[in-house]
Protein backbone atom coordinates (compact mmCIF):
# COMPACT_ATOMS: atom_id res chain seq x y z
CA UNK A 1 0.00 0.00 0.00
CA UNK A 2 1.37 3.59 -0.22
CA UNK A 3 -0.59 6.59 0.45
CA UNK A 4 0.16 9.62 -1.23
CA UNK A 5 -0.02 12.87 0.23
CA UNK A 6 0.52 15.70 -2.14
CA UNK A 7 0.79 18.67 -0.64
CA UNK A 8 -1.88 21.34 -1.12
CA UNK A 9 -0.85 22.46 -4.52
CA UNK A 10 -4.41 24.92 -5.48
CA UNK A 11 -5.03 24.60 -8.69
CA UNK A 12 -7.89 27.24 -10.30
CA UNK A 13 -10.50 25.06 -10.54
CA UNK A 14 -10.25 23.95 -6.86
CA UNK A 15 -9.72 27.46 -5.61
CA UNK A 16 -12.93 28.63 -6.82
CA UNK A 17 -15.29 25.71 -6.13
CA UNK A 18 -13.95 25.41 -2.44
CA UNK A 19 -14.26 29.24 -1.88
CA UNK A 20 -17.85 29.47 -3.19
CA UNK A 21 -20.47 30.75 -0.73
CA UNK A 22 -23.17 29.15 0.06
CA UNK A 23 -26.18 31.39 -1.60
CA UNK A 24 -29.59 31.78 -1.28
CA UNK A 25 -31.99 30.67 -3.19
CA UNK A 26 -35.08 32.96 -4.88
CA UNK A 27 -38.66 31.20 -3.88
CA UNK A 28 -38.90 31.22 -7.97
CA UNK A 29 -35.21 29.22 -8.15
CA UNK A 30 -36.10 26.88 -5.28
CA UNK A 31 -39.99 25.93 -6.98
CA UNK A 32 -38.03 25.13 -10.91
CA UNK A 33 -35.36 23.41 -9.01
CA UNK A 34 -38.40 21.45 -7.00
CA UNK A 35 -40.48 20.73 -9.73
CA UNK A 36 -37.82 19.93 -12.06
CA UNK A 37 -36.74 17.57 -9.42
CA UNK A 38 -40.36 15.70 -9.46
CA UNK A 39 -40.67 15.80 -12.70
CA UNK A 40 -37.34 13.52 -13.73
CA UNK A 41 -37.81 11.36 -10.44
CA UNK A 42 -41.76 10.66 -12.54
CA UNK A 43 -40.66 9.90 -15.77
CA UNK A 44 -38.16 7.60 -14.74
CA UNK A 45 -41.03 5.33 -13.45
CA UNK A 46 -41.71 4.31 -16.51
CA UNK A 47 -38.93 3.01 -18.17
CA UNK A 48 -37.94 0.98 -14.68
CA UNK A 49 -41.40 -0.57 -14.24
CA UNK A 50 -40.62 -3.00 -17.35
CA UNK A 51 -37.17 -3.95 -16.34
CA UNK A 52 -36.76 -7.35 -13.97
CA UNK A 53 -36.10 -7.87 -11.45
CA UNK A 54 -40.20 -7.06 -10.70
CA UNK A 55 -40.31 -7.46 -6.53
CA UNK A 56 -43.76 -8.63 -7.27
CA UNK A 57 -43.47 -9.95 -3.47
CA UNK A 58 -43.26 -6.41 -2.13
CA UNK A 59 -45.70 -5.40 -4.22
CA UNK A 60 -48.45 -6.92 -2.65
CA UNK A 61 -46.80 -6.50 0.66
CA UNK A 62 -47.50 -2.96 -0.02
CA UNK A 63 -51.07 -3.24 -1.57
CA UNK A 64 -52.00 -4.89 1.72
CA UNK A 65 -50.42 -2.57 3.72
CA UNK A 66 -51.58 0.52 2.13
CA UNK A 67 -55.53 -1.27 1.87
CA UNK A 68 -55.75 -1.80 5.00
CA UNK A 69 -54.59 1.51 6.21
CA UNK A 70 -56.58 3.40 3.91
CA UNK A 71 -60.12 1.18 3.63
CA UNK A 72 -61.84 2.04 6.82
CA UNK A 73 -61.67 6.24 6.94
CA UNK A 74 -62.06 5.77 3.13
CA UNK A 75 -65.29 3.35 3.64
CA UNK A 76 -66.79 6.14 6.29
CA UNK A 77 -66.23 9.40 4.61
CA UNK A 78 -67.76 7.48 1.44
CA UNK A 79 -70.49 6.36 3.19
CA UNK A 80 -71.10 9.90 4.75
CA UNK A 81 -70.96 12.37 1.97
CA UNK A 82 -73.16 9.92 0.35
CA UNK A 83 -75.67 9.98 3.38
CA UNK A 84 -75.03 13.89 3.80
CA UNK A 85 -75.21 14.46 -0.15
CA UNK A 86 -79.29 13.04 -0.20
CA UNK A 87 -80.12 14.47 2.35
CA UNK A 88 -79.53 18.25 1.39
CA UNK A 89 -80.27 17.91 -2.29
CA UNK A 90 -83.46 15.42 -1.87
CA UNK A 91 -85.72 18.73 -0.53
CA UNK A 92 -84.87 20.61 -3.52
CA UNK A 93 -85.44 17.94 -5.95
CA UNK A 94 -88.73 17.45 -3.82
CA UNK A 95 -89.73 20.96 -4.43
CA UNK A 96 -89.57 20.78 -8.18
CA UNK A 97 -91.18 17.10 -8.40
CA UNK A 98 -87.91 15.64 -9.14
CA UNK A 99 -87.24 13.33 -6.59
CA UNK A 100 -86.92 10.38 -9.09
CA UNK A 101 -83.95 12.02 -10.14
CA UNK A 102 -82.21 11.80 -7.43
CA UNK A 103 -80.68 8.38 -7.64
CA UNK A 104 -79.43 9.19 -11.02
CA UNK A 105 -78.30 12.80 -9.37
CA UNK A 106 -76.07 10.84 -6.59
CA UNK A 107 -74.75 8.00 -8.90
CA UNK A 108 -73.38 10.50 -11.63
CA UNK A 109 -71.54 13.15 -8.93
CA UNK A 110 -70.25 10.11 -6.98
CA UNK A 111 -68.94 8.29 -10.19
CA UNK A 112 -67.51 10.93 -12.28
CA UNK A 113 -66.45 12.99 -9.83
CA UNK A 114 -66.73 12.42 -6.14
CA UNK A 115 -65.62 9.27 -5.59
CA UNK A 116 -62.43 9.14 -7.29
CA UNK A 117 -61.35 13.15 -5.73
CA UNK A 118 -62.25 11.86 -1.89
CA UNK A 119 -60.85 8.72 -2.17
CA UNK A 120 -57.68 10.27 -3.78
CA UNK A 121 -57.47 12.96 -1.00
CA UNK A 122 -57.96 10.69 1.88
CA UNK A 123 -55.65 8.17 0.47
CA UNK A 124 -52.79 10.95 0.28
CA UNK A 125 -53.76 12.09 3.56
CA UNK A 126 -52.95 8.64 4.60
CA UNK A 127 -50.89 6.94 2.43
CA UNK A 128 -48.61 9.82 0.84
CA UNK A 129 -47.13 11.03 3.93
CA UNK A 130 -46.57 7.47 5.42
CA UNK A 131 -44.92 6.72 2.14
CA UNK A 132 -42.91 10.03 2.52
CA UNK A 133 -42.39 9.26 6.23
CA UNK A 134 -41.32 6.08 5.98
CA UNK A 135 -38.64 6.35 2.97
CA UNK A 136 -37.69 9.50 4.83
CA UNK A 137 -36.40 7.11 7.66
CA UNK A 138 -34.95 5.33 5.68
CA UNK A 139 -32.92 8.12 3.96
CA UNK A 140 -31.63 9.67 6.86
CA UNK A 141 -30.58 6.50 8.41
CA UNK A 142 -28.87 5.54 5.36
CA UNK A 143 -31.13 2.72 4.74
CA UNK A 144 -31.14 3.52 1.38
CA UNK A 145 -27.67 4.34 0.99
CA UNK A 146 -27.38 0.65 2.52
CA UNK A 147 -30.10 -1.02 -0.53
CA UNK A 148 -27.35 1.02 -3.07
CA UNK A 149 -23.95 -0.53 -2.19
CA UNK A 150 -25.38 -4.20 -1.69
CA UNK A 151 -25.69 -3.06 -6.01
CA UNK A 152 -29.31 -2.50 -5.82
CA UNK A 153 -31.78 0.04 -7.36
CA UNK A 154 -33.42 1.47 -4.65
CA UNK A 155 -35.79 3.50 -7.07
CA UNK A 156 -36.84 0.07 -8.19
CA UNK A 157 -36.76 -1.62 -4.73
CA UNK A 158 -38.50 1.12 -2.76
CA UNK A 159 -39.95 3.48 -5.23
CA UNK A 160 -41.60 1.45 -8.29
CA UNK A 161 -43.32 -1.11 -5.74
CA UNK A 162 -45.12 1.47 -4.03
CA UNK A 163 -46.22 4.15 -6.93
CA UNK A 164 -47.52 -0.06 -8.46
CA UNK A 165 -49.51 -0.82 -5.26
CA UNK A 166 -50.96 2.68 -5.48
CA UNK A 167 -52.18 2.79 -8.92
CA UNK A 168 -53.71 -0.64 -8.47
CA UNK A 169 -55.30 0.28 -5.41
CA UNK A 170 -56.68 3.37 -6.10
CA UNK A 171 -59.25 2.27 -8.34
CA UNK A 172 -60.34 -0.48 -6.52
CA UNK A 173 -61.00 1.60 -3.18
CA UNK A 174 -62.36 4.26 -5.26
CA UNK A 175 -64.95 1.50 -6.53
CA UNK A 176 -65.92 0.50 -3.11
CA UNK A 177 -66.22 4.23 -1.65
CA UNK A 178 -68.65 4.38 -4.73
CA UNK A 179 -70.63 1.77 -3.74
CA UNK A 180 -70.70 2.48 -0.45
CA UNK A 181 -71.80 6.41 -0.96
CA UNK A 182 -74.67 5.36 -3.41
CA UNK A 183 -75.29 2.74 -0.36
CA UNK A 184 -74.97 5.75 2.35
CA UNK A 185 -77.30 7.89 -0.21
CA UNK A 186 -79.79 5.25 -0.05
CA UNK A 187 -79.95 5.67 3.46
CA UNK A 188 -80.77 9.33 3.60
CA UNK A 189 -83.60 7.88 0.58
CA UNK A 190 -84.99 5.54 2.63
CA UNK A 191 -85.63 7.23 6.02
CA UNK A 192 -88.16 9.49 4.48
CA UNK A 193 -89.33 7.61 1.80
CA UNK A 194 -90.39 4.39 0.99
CA UNK A 195 -88.32 3.63 -2.23
CA UNK A 196 -87.48 0.33 -2.24
CA UNK A 197 -83.38 -1.23 -2.35
CA UNK A 198 -84.64 -3.12 -5.91
CA UNK A 199 -86.04 0.76 -7.49
CA UNK A 200 -82.77 2.96 -6.57
CA UNK A 201 -80.35 0.69 -7.64
CA UNK A 202 -82.06 0.06 -11.22
CA UNK A 203 -82.45 4.01 -11.28
CA UNK A 204 -78.52 3.93 -10.24
CA UNK A 205 -77.85 1.55 -12.89
CA UNK A 206 -79.75 3.11 -15.71
CA UNK A 207 -78.60 6.69 -15.25
CA UNK A 208 -74.65 5.15 -15.69
CA UNK A 209 -73.16 5.63 -19.15
CA UNK A 210 -69.58 4.42 -20.11
CA UNK A 211 -68.98 7.79 -20.62
CA UNK A 212 -69.15 7.95 -16.89
CA UNK A 213 -67.74 5.04 -15.93
CA UNK A 214 -63.70 5.27 -17.81
CA UNK A 215 -63.07 8.86 -16.80
CA UNK A 216 -63.81 7.80 -13.74
CA UNK A 217 -61.62 4.92 -13.74
CA UNK A 218 -58.67 6.02 -15.50
CA UNK A 219 -58.58 8.95 -13.33
CA UNK A 220 -58.03 7.10 -9.76
CA UNK A 221 -54.94 5.32 -11.53
CA UNK A 222 -53.46 8.41 -11.96
CA UNK A 223 -54.24 9.88 -8.93
CA UNK A 224 -52.68 6.58 -7.38
CA UNK A 225 -49.45 7.72 -9.31
CA UNK A 226 -49.43 11.28 -8.25
CA UNK A 227 -49.49 9.55 -4.35
CA UNK A 228 -47.10 6.92 -4.82
CA UNK A 229 -44.62 9.74 -6.27
CA UNK A 230 -45.47 12.50 -4.29
CA UNK A 231 -44.73 10.35 -1.00
CA UNK A 232 -41.66 8.70 -2.47
CA UNK A 233 -40.20 11.84 -4.07
CA UNK A 234 -40.33 13.27 -0.39
CA UNK A 235 -39.17 10.57 1.15
CA UNK A 236 -36.62 10.01 -0.74
CA UNK A 237 -34.97 13.43 -0.92
CA UNK A 238 -35.46 14.10 2.85
CA UNK A 239 -32.69 15.52 4.17
CA UNK A 240 -31.64 17.84 8.02
CA UNK A 241 -32.01 14.40 10.19
CA UNK A 242 -35.92 13.35 12.01
CA UNK A 243 -36.90 16.84 11.35
CA UNK A 244 -36.58 16.56 7.40
CA UNK A 245 -38.80 12.99 7.90
CA UNK A 246 -41.67 15.11 9.24
CA UNK A 247 -40.93 17.74 6.68
CA UNK A 248 -41.25 15.04 3.82
CA UNK A 249 -44.15 13.63 5.20
CA UNK A 250 -46.54 16.84 5.53
CA UNK A 251 -44.92 18.23 2.08
CA UNK A 252 -46.11 15.00 0.78
CA UNK A 253 -49.76 14.87 1.86
CA UNK A 254 -50.07 19.18 1.07
CA UNK A 255 -48.10 18.40 -2.44
CA UNK A 256 -50.18 15.10 -3.30
CA UNK A 257 -53.61 16.62 -2.54
CA UNK A 258 -52.70 20.03 -4.61
CA UNK A 259 -51.78 17.93 -7.14
CA UNK A 260 -54.48 15.79 -7.81
CA UNK A 261 -57.33 18.82 -7.86
CA UNK A 262 -55.08 20.17 -10.21
CA UNK A 263 -54.86 17.16 -12.16
CA UNK A 264 -58.83 16.84 -11.53
CA UNK A 265 -59.53 20.23 -13.11
CA UNK A 266 -57.27 19.82 -16.02
CA UNK A 267 -59.35 15.65 -16.48
CA UNK A 268 -62.29 17.26 -16.58
CA UNK A 269 -61.74 19.88 -19.05
CA UNK A 270 -60.63 16.95 -20.91
CA UNK A 271 -63.49 14.39 -20.41
CA UNK A 272 -66.18 17.21 -21.39
CA UNK A 273 -64.06 17.67 -24.43
CA UNK A 274 -63.75 13.82 -25.48
CA UNK A 275 -67.34 13.13 -24.65
CA UNK A 276 -69.14 15.97 -24.86
CA UNK B 1 -1.40 -4.63 -7.79
CA UNK B 2 -3.28 -1.61 -6.45
CA UNK B 3 -6.98 -2.87 -6.34
CA UNK B 4 -8.39 0.53 -4.61
CA UNK B 5 -7.20 4.01 -5.85
CA UNK B 6 -8.09 7.33 -4.66
CA UNK B 7 -6.52 9.88 -6.54
CA UNK B 8 -6.67 13.67 -5.65
CA UNK B 9 -10.14 13.74 -4.21
CA UNK B 10 -11.30 17.18 -3.71
CA UNK B 11 -14.31 17.65 -1.27
CA UNK B 12 -16.17 20.60 -0.11
CA UNK B 13 -19.95 20.71 1.32
CA UNK B 14 -21.77 24.74 0.88
CA UNK B 15 -17.72 26.23 0.40
CA UNK B 16 -16.59 24.36 3.19
CA UNK B 17 -13.93 21.69 2.21
CA UNK B 18 -13.78 18.56 3.77
CA UNK B 19 -11.32 16.71 1.32
CA UNK B 20 -8.44 18.57 -0.19
CA UNK B 21 -6.41 16.51 -2.24
CA UNK B 22 -6.69 13.05 -1.22
CA UNK B 23 -4.99 10.40 -2.84
CA UNK B 24 -4.27 6.88 -1.20
CA UNK B 25 -3.38 3.36 -2.82
CA UNK B 26 -4.54 0.19 -1.42
CA UNK B 27 -2.83 -2.87 -2.79
CA UNK B 28 -4.54 -6.36 -3.37
CA UNK B 29 -5.08 -8.33 -0.43
CA UNK B 30 -3.84 -5.76 1.88
CA UNK B 31 -5.85 -3.69 4.71
CA UNK B 32 -5.59 0.12 5.15
CA UNK B 33 -6.35 2.54 8.17
CA UNK B 34 -7.62 6.00 8.02
CA UNK B 35 -7.28 7.58 11.33
CA UNK B 36 -9.04 10.67 11.79
CA UNK B 37 -10.49 13.18 14.31
CA UNK B 38 -14.60 13.70 14.13
CA UNK B 39 -15.90 15.25 11.43
CA UNK B 40 -12.10 15.11 9.53
CA UNK B 41 -14.18 13.48 6.51
CA UNK B 42 -13.71 9.67 7.05
CA UNK B 43 -17.37 8.93 6.58
CA UNK B 44 -16.80 11.03 2.87
CA UNK B 45 -14.09 9.13 1.93
CA UNK B 46 -15.25 5.98 2.23
CA UNK B 47 -18.61 7.11 0.70
CA UNK B 48 -16.54 8.67 -2.35
CA UNK B 49 -14.60 4.97 -2.90
CA UNK B 50 -18.11 2.88 -3.05
CA UNK B 51 -19.59 5.72 -5.31
CA UNK B 52 -22.16 7.72 -2.63
CA UNK B 53 -21.29 10.89 -2.57
CA UNK B 54 -19.71 12.40 -5.92
CA UNK B 55 -15.97 14.51 -5.60
CA UNK B 56 -15.70 17.77 -6.73
CA UNK B 57 -12.99 17.01 -8.69
CA UNK B 58 -10.88 13.69 -8.50
CA UNK B 59 -10.74 10.24 -9.41
CA UNK B 60 -11.69 6.91 -7.12
CA UNK B 61 -10.37 3.68 -9.15
CA UNK B 62 -11.67 -0.03 -8.72
CA UNK B 63 -9.98 -2.53 -10.70
CA UNK B 64 -9.07 -0.08 -13.05
CA UNK B 65 -12.41 1.43 -13.29
CA UNK B 66 -13.56 5.03 -12.12
CA UNK B 67 -16.50 5.12 -9.82
CA UNK B 68 -16.71 8.52 -10.77
CA UNK B 69 -17.40 8.07 -14.02
CA UNK B 70 -19.46 4.60 -14.27
CA UNK B 71 -22.96 4.73 -15.46
CA UNK B 72 -25.21 2.36 -12.69
CA UNK B 73 -25.37 -0.49 -14.05
CA UNK B 74 -21.94 -0.33 -14.10
CA UNK B 75 -21.40 0.55 -10.67
CA UNK B 76 -23.98 -2.05 -9.24
CA UNK B 77 -22.19 -5.07 -10.38
CA UNK B 78 -19.12 -3.40 -9.38
CA UNK B 79 -20.73 -2.70 -5.90
CA UNK B 80 -21.77 -6.67 -5.97
CA UNK B 81 -18.26 -7.04 -5.08
CA UNK B 82 -17.86 -5.03 -2.44
CA UNK B 83 -18.88 -4.69 1.35
CA UNK B 84 -19.51 -1.64 3.13
CA UNK B 85 -19.80 -1.54 6.82
CA UNK B 86 -22.04 1.52 7.59
CA UNK B 87 -20.97 3.75 10.60
CA UNK B 88 -24.80 3.58 12.05
CA UNK B 89 -25.22 0.14 10.65
CA UNK B 90 -27.84 1.30 8.70
CA UNK B 91 -29.76 -1.74 9.10
CA UNK B 92 -33.53 -2.07 7.57
CA UNK B 93 -36.12 -1.21 9.94
CA UNK B 94 -39.11 -3.13 8.63
CA UNK B 95 -36.83 -6.52 8.34
CA UNK B 96 -35.86 -9.13 10.72
CA UNK B 97 -32.10 -9.55 11.42
CA UNK B 98 -32.46 -12.66 8.62
CA UNK B 99 -34.02 -10.49 6.16
CA UNK B 100 -31.23 -8.06 6.54
CA UNK B 101 -28.42 -10.63 5.62
CA UNK B 102 -30.85 -12.44 3.13
CA UNK B 103 -31.57 -9.57 1.49
CA UNK B 104 -28.30 -8.47 -0.20
CA UNK B 105 -27.59 -12.52 -0.87
CA UNK B 106 -30.83 -13.04 -2.44
CA UNK B 107 -30.51 -11.10 -5.21
CA UNK B 108 -27.31 -11.77 -5.94
CA UNK B 109 -27.38 -15.35 -6.26
CA UNK B 110 -30.03 -18.05 -6.75
CA UNK B 111 -29.68 -20.25 -3.32
CA UNK B 112 -32.46 -22.57 -1.69
CA UNK B 113 -34.63 -21.87 1.25
CA UNK B 114 -31.83 -24.76 3.26
CA UNK B 115 -28.80 -22.64 1.67
CA UNK B 116 -29.94 -19.29 2.37
CA UNK B 117 -30.75 -20.34 6.00
CA UNK B 118 -27.54 -21.91 6.81
CA UNK B 119 -24.99 -19.23 4.89
CA UNK B 120 -27.06 -16.76 7.48
CA UNK B 121 -26.71 -18.54 10.38
CA UNK B 122 -23.01 -18.87 9.71
CA UNK B 123 -22.20 -15.54 9.00
CA UNK B 124 -24.26 -14.45 12.40
CA UNK B 125 -22.51 -17.34 14.24
CA UNK B 126 -18.69 -15.36 12.96
CA UNK B 127 -20.52 -12.39 14.86
CA UNK B 128 -21.63 -14.03 18.09
CA UNK B 129 -25.08 -12.64 17.25
CA UNK B 130 -26.97 -16.52 16.21
CA UNK B 131 -29.84 -15.68 19.25
CA UNK B 132 -30.87 -12.78 17.16
CA UNK B 133 -31.67 -14.07 13.96
CA UNK B 134 -35.40 -13.27 14.46
CA UNK B 135 -34.86 -10.07 15.96
CA UNK B 136 -36.28 -6.46 14.98
CA UNK B 137 -33.17 -3.96 14.26
CA UNK B 138 -35.08 -1.79 16.95
CA UNK B 139 -34.70 -4.95 19.93
CA UNK B 140 -30.61 -4.74 19.12
CA UNK B 141 -27.89 -2.74 21.09
CA UNK B 142 -26.03 -0.49 19.18
CA UNK B 143 -23.15 -2.77 19.43
CA UNK B 144 -25.81 -5.89 18.30
CA UNK B 145 -26.71 -3.64 14.85
CA UNK B 146 -22.89 -3.04 14.17
CA UNK B 147 -22.12 -6.69 14.31
CA UNK B 148 -25.37 -7.62 12.46
CA UNK B 149 -24.39 -4.66 9.61
CA UNK B 150 -20.76 -6.46 9.44
CA UNK B 151 -22.75 -9.76 9.36
CA UNK B 152 -24.93 -8.33 6.37
CA UNK B 153 -21.88 -6.58 4.58
CA UNK B 154 -19.58 -10.26 4.56
CA UNK B 155 -22.56 -12.50 3.41
CA UNK B 156 -21.38 -11.96 -0.09
CA UNK B 157 -18.16 -12.80 0.33
CA UNK B 158 -17.32 -9.77 -1.11
CA UNK B 159 -13.20 -8.81 -2.52
CA UNK B 160 -13.29 -5.23 -1.24
CA UNK B 161 -14.51 -4.09 2.57
CA UNK B 162 -14.91 -0.75 3.47
CA UNK B 163 -15.38 -0.20 7.22
CA UNK B 164 -16.43 2.93 8.49
CA UNK B 165 -15.95 2.34 12.86
CA UNK B 166 -16.27 -0.95 13.25
CA UNK B 167 -15.18 -1.43 16.37
CA UNK B 168 -16.79 1.85 18.07
CA UNK B 169 -19.83 1.35 20.38
CA UNK B 170 -18.55 -2.56 21.06
CA UNK B 171 -17.02 -3.51 24.61
CA UNK B 172 -13.55 -4.02 24.83
CA UNK B 173 -13.55 -7.67 24.26
CA UNK B 174 -15.64 -7.95 21.97
CA UNK B 175 -13.91 -5.27 20.24
CA UNK B 176 -10.34 -7.43 20.03
CA UNK B 177 -12.95 -10.40 18.54
CA UNK B 178 -14.07 -8.32 15.99
CA UNK B 179 -10.42 -6.87 15.02
CA UNK B 180 -9.25 -10.23 15.02
CA UNK B 181 -12.35 -12.01 12.83
CA UNK B 182 -12.04 -8.92 10.14
CA UNK B 183 -7.54 -9.86 10.32
CA UNK B 184 -8.86 -13.69 9.85
CA UNK B 185 -11.03 -13.10 7.27
CA UNK B 186 -8.42 -10.92 5.32
CA UNK B 187 -5.96 -13.72 5.43
CA UNK B 188 -8.44 -15.96 4.58
CA UNK B 189 -9.96 -14.53 1.41
CA UNK B 190 -6.88 -12.08 0.33
CA UNK B 191 -9.62 -9.38 1.14
CA UNK B 192 -8.60 -5.91 0.22
CA UNK B 193 -9.70 -3.64 3.02
CA UNK B 194 -9.87 0.00 4.02
CA UNK B 195 -11.10 0.60 7.62
CA UNK B 196 -11.78 4.20 9.45
CA UNK B 197 -11.09 3.92 13.19
CA UNK B 198 -10.52 5.60 16.06
CA UNK B 199 -9.52 2.64 18.26
CA UNK B 200 -5.91 1.92 18.21
CA UNK B 201 -5.63 -1.14 19.37
CA UNK B 202 -8.60 -2.37 15.89
CA UNK B 203 -5.58 -0.60 13.93
CA UNK B 204 -3.07 -2.05 15.23
CA UNK B 205 -4.52 -5.88 14.60
CA UNK B 206 -6.07 -5.14 11.43
CA UNK B 207 -4.10 -2.76 9.52
CA UNK B 208 -1.02 -3.10 7.22
CA UNK B 209 -0.49 0.48 6.73
CA UNK B 210 -1.68 3.57 8.44
CA UNK B 211 -2.79 7.33 7.05
CA UNK B 212 -3.74 9.60 9.13
CA UNK B 213 -6.66 12.58 7.61
CA UNK B 214 -6.18 15.84 9.29
CA UNK B 215 -7.14 19.02 8.18
CA UNK B 216 -8.59 17.54 4.58
CA UNK B 217 -5.40 15.92 3.71
CA UNK B 218 -4.18 12.48 4.02
CA UNK B 219 -1.09 12.48 5.78
CA UNK B 220 1.56 10.49 7.65
CA UNK B 221 1.10 7.48 5.79
CA UNK B 222 3.46 4.19 6.79
CA UNK B 223 2.73 1.17 9.27
CA UNK B 224 2.08 1.67 12.46
CA UNK B 225 5.83 1.26 14.24
CA UNK B 226 6.94 4.19 12.07
CA UNK B 227 3.80 6.29 13.02
CA UNK B 228 4.62 5.22 16.89
CA UNK B 229 7.86 7.06 16.52
CA UNK B 230 6.99 9.90 14.60
CA UNK B 231 7.96 13.34 16.52
CA UNK B 232 5.17 15.39 14.33
CA UNK B 233 2.37 16.83 17.03
CA UNK B 234 -0.84 15.46 15.31
CA UNK B 235 0.62 12.09 15.03
CA UNK B 236 1.18 11.67 18.57
CA UNK B 237 -1.74 13.19 19.71
CA UNK B 238 -3.18 10.09 18.12
CA UNK B 239 -0.89 7.62 20.19
CA UNK B 240 -1.38 9.72 23.49
CA UNK B 241 -4.94 9.74 23.14
CA UNK B 242 -5.34 6.16 23.96
N1 LIG C 1 -24.21 15.27 3.14
C1 LIG C 1 -23.50 16.24 3.73
N2 LIG C 1 -23.87 17.52 3.57
C2 LIG C 1 -23.16 18.52 4.13
N3 LIG C 1 -22.06 18.33 4.87
C3 LIG C 1 -21.64 17.09 5.07
C4 LIG C 1 -22.33 15.97 4.51
N4 LIG C 1 -21.68 14.85 4.86
C5 LIG C 1 -20.63 15.25 5.61
N5 LIG C 1 -20.59 16.59 5.74
C6 LIG C 1 -19.57 17.35 6.45
O1 LIG C 1 -18.32 16.78 6.14
C7 LIG C 1 -17.50 16.75 7.27
C8 LIG C 1 -16.93 15.37 7.46
O2 LIG C 1 -17.96 14.46 7.75
P1 LIG C 1 -17.70 12.93 8.00
O3 LIG C 1 -19.01 12.31 8.27
O4 LIG C 1 -16.91 12.37 6.90
O5 LIG C 1 -16.82 12.93 9.33
P2 LIG C 1 -16.09 11.72 10.00
O6 LIG C 1 -14.65 11.91 9.82
O7 LIG C 1 -16.68 10.45 9.50
O8 LIG C 1 -16.47 11.94 11.51
P3 LIG C 1 -16.93 10.88 12.62
O9 LIG C 1 -15.70 10.26 13.14
O10 LIG C 1 -17.61 11.72 13.64
O11 LIG C 1 -17.83 9.94 11.94
C9 LIG C 1 -18.32 17.24 8.44
O12 LIG C 1 -17.90 18.54 8.74
C10 LIG C 1 -19.73 17.27 7.94
O13 LIG C 1 -20.37 18.41 8.43
MG1 LIG D 1 -17.88 9.06 10.14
Amino acid sequence: MRIQAEETSLNAMNTSANQEQPRRQGFFARFLEKTGSLTVFSLRFFPSVFVPPYELGEVRRHLDDLGSKSIPLAGITGFIVGLIIAMQTRPTLFRFGADSFLPAMVAISFVRELGPVITALIVAGRVSSGIGAELGSMRVTEQIEAIEVSGIDPYKFLVVTRVLACILLQPLLTAMVNAIGLFGAYVAVAIESSMSWQLYWDSVVQSLTFADLIPGLAKTAIFGFIIGIVGCHQGFHAEGGTVGVGRASTTAVVLSSMLIIFTDMILVKLTVWIWP
Amino acid sequence: MALVEVQNIWKAFDGHSVLRNVSMVVEKGTAAAVLGKSGAGKSVLLKIIIGLIKPDAGSAMIDGKDVVALRRKEINALRKTMGYLFQGAALYDSMSVRENLAFPLERQITLTGEELEDRIVTQLKLVGLESAINKMPSELSGGMKKRVGLARALITNPRIMLYDEPTTGLDPITSREISYLMRSLQERYQLTSIAVTHDMQCAKIIADKVAILHDGCLEHQGTLETLEQSQDETVRSFFVSV
